[in-house]
């Protein structure tokens, strides 16, 4: 799949990223299909988040090229940036809905800013998009009166108002019980089909992501380790791949920080 | 729904807002009284204006007629020019006399007009011909000393 | 020897961040002003923060105005009367508040009642990635959140000092006239002969708007570039207060030089 170069959404060539001596990324390459879902994987604090603002461009690499449907974001004016946005959409880590309006205006935020739609069309897309997420009856709810799951259900159906081409999940599975994950991760599937987006998803949630996604990238260290369709991630013998999916403790992704040798620290004493 | 009750509070804020500037301006200020109407500028020269200051009432019969609006030094005659803004209401007489007078023994000075008799009347860019300076206290002071001292050496002459 | 070096390097250090976030917030100030233009057109978004700065401070502006004017009758009456001038209550009453204590105490006010209200929510906006949130839906964070904040204060609070001034000086009536009885007539008719329309109240007005300018600046600035964590948010908010605090009065100091300079 990765040999239909000219079907391609986003790609990334050699990123590198640093936020000031800290290097993030160190030369990442990605290819992303249309209409297929992505995950890109790993531990916490690789990196992943900050590729998605590259894609986003709410970061600049500092090296690199980051292109999304064939334009170099880091090339975007302004304003041909915030365009390609509303194309987009984006669920954040824990929702971020807008904690002062419903859940109905949260929804409806984006048809507002960016439509003059009048108020009737709006209601009917606002309630058909939270219709498409099961929490129609929840439209006059606030957010805080929302359980995780579904705050991150709402925020779903705001990423999509303006039904876009490229959705983004950031760490959509964070700190939910088995059954809202097993909802956000169909939904998610099933929403990609149905608009006929394209999906990428940050997440370190392997057995949920195998079930739903086209195509994985591992990510370590600022680097691809592994990559590969869910059949060939699970009948794969590479070491690091394996230590991920069946969570092991220590293997190529270690259990210690950078350290001395344990006996060197202890019998040579810190201050020696 | 939410937003008409939100609007009424604002509206409600800024109309007792408006209202407390209005307040402000009418009844703690004067705008009402010597700054709304028409007004016209005369000016006089005087030797000495002692502590008068801009903005100082101007008062004829102890009724506030207009304002200093200004205070100069002239370098040819070497007097002070003072401006006065006069209510367009009062008329004055041209031979007016100004006078500068104080509000009780330590109070504010201020400019106190005299009418005269003349049948012309004072017009925007008319001088005062006659006018009284201040009573410098000092002086007054030492005028009374120089007396007190006079009087006592002349029995002995 | 080293602690002294220790203490001038932090100095410095200090200096050095204090300058930056001085450029930083004058950049922000410019785009702020860039992005005032379309935020106003929206004008119910200004109306709305009209309500949760302006309105929501009208208890604590209205109740200490009326409590700082009658103190202010019941000291001033005791002083003046010493010098036989009980009759000029009103013009002590209503220059002092209509020059300096209404703006600044209004200010103050309003600096930890709206500006605090006003950074806590933009740094919990910004914490709980709401504005970036906004910022990838394709609008602008600045434009529709931190504008209309911004013209909400600058619009409440000349409103709030000059109500805080006119309470006061019901306040100082309500004490000098009615429970002490300086005469009514000449409590107004002294006030209005020594206070002036353009010079005394506009001066005021003019005041309560730089103040209002600076605290809604101070206290949107604080909030979005706040260190987006909880510590960062009380840090923040703190620096708000005091910061809008200092501002107030130094920059009392320099209009009242300014504008009462050779004037009695």
């Amino acid at each position: 799949m990765v040999s239909e170069t000219d079907n391609l959404l986003v790609s990334v060539k050699d990123v590198r990223f640093a936020y000031g001596e800290r290097e993030i990324l160190r030369g990442i390459d990605l290819k992303v299909p249309r209409g297929k879902v992505v995950a890109i994987m790993g531990g916490s604090g690789c990196g992943k988040t900050t590729l998605l603002r590259l894609i986003g461009g709410q970061l600049r690499a500092t090296g690199g090229t980051v292109e999304v449907a064939g334009r170099n974001v880091a090339s975007l004016t302004t304003s041909e940036l915030y365009e390609m946005r509303r194309r987009m959409g984006m669920l954040f880590q824990f929702g971020a809905l807008f904690t002062d309006m419903s859940v109905f205006d949260n929804v409806a935020f984006p048809l507002r800013e960016h439509t003059e739609l009048p108020f009737g069309l709006i209601r009917d897309m606002v309630l058909m998009k939270l219709n498409a997420v099961g929490l129609r009856g929840a439209a006059d709810l606030m957010p805080a009166e929302l359980s995780g799951g579904m705050a991150r259900r709402v925020a779903l159906a705001r990423a999509i108002a303006l039904d876009p081409m490229l959705i983004m999940y950031d760490e959509p599975f964070a700190g939910l019980d088995p059954i809202s994950l097993g909802v956000i991760g169909q939904l998610i599937r099933k929403l990609n089909d149905a608009l006929g987006a394209t999906t990428i998803m940050v997440t370190h949630d392997i057995m949920e992501s195998l079930q739903i996604v086209d195509y994985i990238y591992f990510i370590s260290e600022g680097r691809v380790v592994a990559e590969g369709t869910p059949d060939e991630l699970r009948a794969s013998q590479d070491p690091w791949v394996y230590q991920f999916i069946h969570a092991e403790a220590d293997g190529p992704v270690p259990f210690h920080y950078p350290a001395a040798a344990l006996d060197e620290s202890l019998i040579g004493g810190r201050g020696a | 729904m939410r937003r008409t009750t939100l609007d009424l509070w604002v509206g409600f804020f800024v109309v007792i807002g408006m209202a407390a500037l209005m307040f402000l301006a009418f009844k703690v200020g004067n705008l009402g009284a010597a700054n709304a109407g028409e007004t016209y500028v005369v000016s006089g020269q005087f030797d000495n204006i002692g502590g008068l200051k801009a903005r100082a009432p101007v008062k004829s019969a102890g009724v506030v007629v207009g304002r200093v609006s200004d205070i100069r030094f002239d370098t040819k005659s070497y007097r002070a020019v003072v401006t006065l803004t006069l209510d367009a209401r009062y008329q004055f007489p041209r031979d007016t006399i100004a006078t500068i007078l104080t509000s009780g023994l330590l109070g504010e000075q201020y400019v106190g007009l005299e009418p005269g008799g003349d049948e012309a009347m004072l017009k925007t860019g008319d001088k005062l011909q006659i006018t009284q300076s201040a009573v410098v206290l000092e002086k007054l002071i030492g005028q009374f000393m120089f007396d007190k001292a006079a009087e006592g050496s002349a029995p002995a002459n | 020897m080293n602690g002294l070096l220790n203490v001038i390097r932090r100095l410095g250090a200090m200096v050095v961040e204090g300058v930056w976030r001085i450029g930083f917030a004058a950049r922000f100030f410019m785009l702020l002003l860039r992005h005032s233009g379309q935020s106003l057109m929206r004008i119910h978004l200004t109306v709305r923060e009209i309500y949760f700065s302006g309105v929501l401070s009208l208890l604590i502006i209205v109740v200490s105005g009326l409590f700082v004017g009658m103190v202010l009758g019941l000291q001033g009456y005791e002083t003046l009367q010493r010098y036989g001038s009980g009759d000029a209550l009103g013009v002590l009453v209503s220059l002092s508040l209509t020059r300096e204590l209404g703006p600044v105490v209004a200010g103050l006010l309003f600096a930890s009642r709206a500006g605090l209200a006003v950074t806590a929510e933009i740094g919990l906006m910004k914490t709980t990635e709401q504005l970036d949130a906004m910022d990838m839906m394709a609008v602008n964070p600045i434009a529709r959140v931190v504008a209309p904040r911004f013209w909400g204060g600058v619009i409440s609070m000349p409103l709030l000092a000059a109500l805080f001034s006119a309470m006061g000086v019901f306040g100082g009536w309500l004490i000098g006239v009615v429970f002490i009885g300086v005469d009514d007539g000449a409590f107004w008719s002294q006030m209005q002969a020594a206070v002036d329309f353009r010079f005394d109240i506009m001066n005021g007005v003019l005041k309560s708007f730089v103040f209002g300018a600076t605290v809604a600046l101070i206290a949107v600035f604080e909030g979005y570039d706040c260190t987006p964590t909880a510590e960062g948010l009380s840090r923040a908010i703190t620096r708000t207060v005091v910061t809008s605090a200092l501002a107030i009065l130094a920059l009392d100091f320099v209009l009242t030089s300014l504008m009462f300079r050779g004037q009695s």
